[in-house]
């Protein structure tokens, strides 16, 4: 089974939420919902200041707490390793979303609890998903993390990273390079 | 300095968690209350086991008045839910790690005890019934002429209850996201909230609905059946002595774990002691010490002593108190333990 995870270049990011928008139309995002956004994080005292932009996103984490407090095993892990949810078993209690650290979960309009899925209909036919192919500073990189040689595990080898609240422990699959 | 801008704008996610609105409180309230009603039936079963009390009130129908309760926090559940139609998914399927399927289930055996427990005393509150359907007073002898089953029953409903009562509070409790839930003392503090507010919905049901020869006929018995849910002889005075007495421990109780509670916060991560410090001001500061701590927990207490020591007439207001305490915390931990999250350091 792969391990997909994604790597996310903060020193290219521009913050120009190509990726928001490709995301709502590929994955037809009701209006006023956000399955990724960007986040801006300004650290410092003026004028020694640095920022950091983000893409971020589910965090389709190894340990996520999402799943573990479904009660239907409508949040699941997908046999790609994706964190994702069944709409036909979702009662919309909304456990999952007081559980994620990370305000990556929403209901949608229909009722069910929705999120980002890591476009894995596209990941099945050997393409990114959306937000990684739009992104028009190439920042974004996505693959196996399992496999030595995919450009995500060498950038995690030779770059320095982070990922989201670590301290949450639910070790997050979407790193951010410093 | 660290500012933080973002461009999310979930509906219930931005700019603080609130997805559960007014329902989950009175779920989390009625769940604890009919919880500790069944431990307080539970007792008196096993009384009624050893021959004591075998036809007053707490045995017999206090599980019909349980039963009545958890209906109403049943449907606040499920008016809670944003996708009812597919409830029934719930129960297609066992996931043991979430405190949601484990409390799922058990209320699938708490509603067949009570029912149980409340079915097989209704002959006696409702002879019209027991004459016309001879398998439920069949049923009842079962029940209520062996005391071994009836204590077999009554320990069940203790257990039960506990699990109910305790398992509110787990179901918060393992979300790592909300720091103010993080503490093992949640589960324990919902349990003995639970405890005095059925202390008190008993105490206030003996007042509400007095004791009556029961009628014996269709409607009539019915009616008495369901409006005099203790049942046709009105409780001993010692009795009602003895539940304000444990009233007012389950108070004392919960107002320790209160204390233990805010200690383990502030004595934990910055992530707690800043969720801590959300019961400490603002309208979630008022509600917690003046509606909770104040009006729900230490004024029943010292009513209560008053009453016991004669220095003051017996009064429905102690109950009433304790009944709106009880849903004031509810209230305050589930909206504050939505709004706290995660901190981030920052740098001096």
């Amino acid at each position: 089974m792969a391990r997909y995870g994604m790597v996310i270049d903060t020193r290219k990011c521009v913050g120009c939420m190509d990726c928001v928008v490709a995301c709502e139309t590929e994955n037809n995002v009701p209006v006023g919902f956000s399955r990724d956004w960007i986040t801006t994080e300004v650290r410092g005292t003026f004028p020694d200041l640095t920022m950091e932009i983000r893409s971020e996103r589910c965090n389709h984490c190894e340990n996520p707490p999402c799943v573990t407090c479904c009660p239907t095993g409508a949040s699941h892990v997908s046999e790609l390793g994706i964190v994702k949810v069944t709409a036909e078993r979702c009662i919309g209690c909304k456990a999952c979303i007081s559980a994620c650290p990370y305000g990556a979960r929403y209901v949608h309009p229909k009722g069910y609890v929705d999120k980002c899925t890591f476009c894995d209909h596209r990941i099945k036919d050997g393409k990114d998903p959306a937000c990684v192919s739009v992104c028009p500073t190439h920042c974004m990189y996505f693959g196996d993390l399992d496999d030595p040689k995919s450009t995500v595990s060498s950038l995690l080898r030779t770059r320095k990273w982070h990922t989201l609240l670590p301290e949450a422990g639910t070790r997050p699959r979407v790193f951010y390079l410093t | 300095m660290l500012e933080v801008t973002s461009t999310r704008h979930n509906p219930g996610i931005d700019p603080m968690l609130h997805v559960w609105g007014w329902e989950i409180p009175l779920y989390l309230f009625f769940g604890g209350l009919v919880a500790g009603m069944m431990v307080l039936a539970g007792v008196a079963m096993l009384r009624t086991a050893r021959g004591e009390d075998t036809k007053a009130f707490f045995s017999i129908q206090t599980p019909l008045l349980g039963f009545m309760l958890l209906n109403i926090g049943m449907l606040a559940l499920l008016l809670d839910l944003a996708h009812p139609l597919y409830v029934w998914a719930i129960y297609i399927t066992f996931q043991p790690l979430s405190p949601m399927s484990w409390g799922s289930w058990v209320l699938l055996i708490v509603y067949g005890l009570l029912l149980i427990s409340a079915l097989i005393r209704l002959p006696e509150s409702w002879p019209w019934l027991g004459e016309r359907v001879p398998l439920l007073q069949k049923a009842s002898d079962v029940f209520v002429k062996h005391p071994g089953r009836m204590r077999g029953l009554g320990v069940a409903n203790i257990a039960f209850g506990i699990a109910v009562g305790i398992y509110t509070g787990i179901l918060l409790n393992t979300m790592v996201a909300r720091p103010l839930w993080n503490s093992a003392v949640l589960p324990l503090l919902f349990l003995f909230s639970g405890l005095s507010a059925a202390a008190a919905a008993v105490h206030l049901a003996t007042v509400v609905f007095p004791g009556r020869p029961a009628p014996r006929g269709l409607i009539g018995g019915a009616l008495a059946a369901m409006t005099q849910p203790l049942g046709a002889e009105p409780p001993a005075k010692k009795t009602i002595d003895t539940v304000i007495r444990a009233d007012v421990a389950f108070l004392i109780i919960e107002l320790v774990l209160i204390a233990l509670l805010l200690l383990s916060l502030a004595t934990s991560t910055l992530s707690h002691i800043e969720a801590a410090r959300l019961l400490f001001s603002g309208s979630y500061g008022l509600v917690f010490w003046v509606g909770v701590v104040a009006i729900g927990i230490l004024t029943p207490i010292v009513l209560q002593a008053l009453e016991l020591s004669h220095r003051i007439p017996h009064t429905v207001v102690p109950a009433v108190l304790v009944l709106a305490g009880g849903f004031a915390l509810r209230w305050v931990l589930v909206n504050a333990g939505q709004a706290s999250a995660i901190v981030q350091a920052t740098a001096p």
